[in-house]
């Protein structure tokens, strides 16, 4: 599926996930978290690097690792991402959503 | 959210290692979906709300013919403790979080967890046995207050 995003065609999934990092910037990321109501601060960024860093390393996302990150406690992360903040931030990412269930 | 489902509430009865877990993880799952969710703690699933006693839940090795352990040596002294251990490590591969970390994350997601008054009262326990985050101790008909909304369910471990 495609999608316009950032004045950048992007190639996303059926529940708007990007399919491919590589067409990833900042501008779309901002444009995807404000499609999810959510106004990005330099503290959101910290989290999507993370994110983004841990998904370059192909290692597993879940909120016990959001836990021990020493990036952000699990609290602050449900404030930043409200709603699925896992689901959400992974998407604000361009990275696949986690398959984990917890 | 579109979901129709707006709020899981789980009723925690049993204290062995498979239930709370159960408990445990659909009640964060739930947040993480987006879905509000808390716990109830009644009966012997107060065990998992009790400092002194968390730590040590194990799983049943008695009665449980999924555990492939036949009764006669399940029931033996210390088999609990090693299928405990085993299950135990097994979680760990799988980054699960340990009971009290559970607690900790639930919490911090915004999982209610409530102790059922009654229970407490018959097994004489004080809020000091309890843990922390305990956001209160409500009556039956208090959670069934809380569950009163559209899209609300109530899940029976």
């Amino acid at each position: 599926m495609k999608k316009f995003i950032a004045n950048q065609e992007i190639e996303v999934n059926d529940e708007g996930y990007l399919t491919d990092f590589s067409q990833w910037c900042k501008e779309v990321g901002k444009t995807l978290a404000e499609e999810h109501g959510i106004d990005m601060t330099d503290r959101h960024w910290e989290v999507i690097e993370y994110l983004q860093e841990k998904h370059k390393n192909e290692e597993a996302l879940s909120i016990r690792g959001i836990k021990k990150s020493g990036v952000i406690n699990v609290k602050d992360f449900y404030s930043l991402f409200p709603g699925g903040p896992l689901k959400k931030s992974t998407l604000i990412a361009g990275i696949p959503k986690p398959k984990s269930c917890i | 959210m579109s979901s129709k489902l707006k709020k899981m509430c789980f009723i925690l009865s049993k204290a062995t290692i498979e239930n709370v877990y159960a408990a445990f993880v659909m009640a964060n799952g739930a947040r993480m979906e987006g879905i509000d969710s808390e716990i109830f703690f009644t009966f012997f699933g107060l065990e998992a709300i009790q400092k002194k006693k968390l730590e040590k839940l194990h799983v049943a090795t008695v009665g449980n013919p999924a555990m492939h352990i036949p009764t006669m040596i399940g029931g033996l002294p210390g088999m609990e403790a090693l299928a405990t251990t085993m299950m135990k490590k097994e979680m760990e591969k799988l980054d699960m979080p340990s009971v009290p970390e559970f607690i900790e994350i639930l919490s911090d997601s915004g999982v209610k967890l409530w102790g059922c008054k009654l229970a407490i009262d018959m097994f004489h326990l004080d809020q000091e046995d309890l843990i922390e985050e305990l956001d209160g101790i409500l009556t039956i008909g208090d959670f069934y207050g809380r569950a009163d909304e559209e899209g609300t369910h109530i899940v029976f471990i």
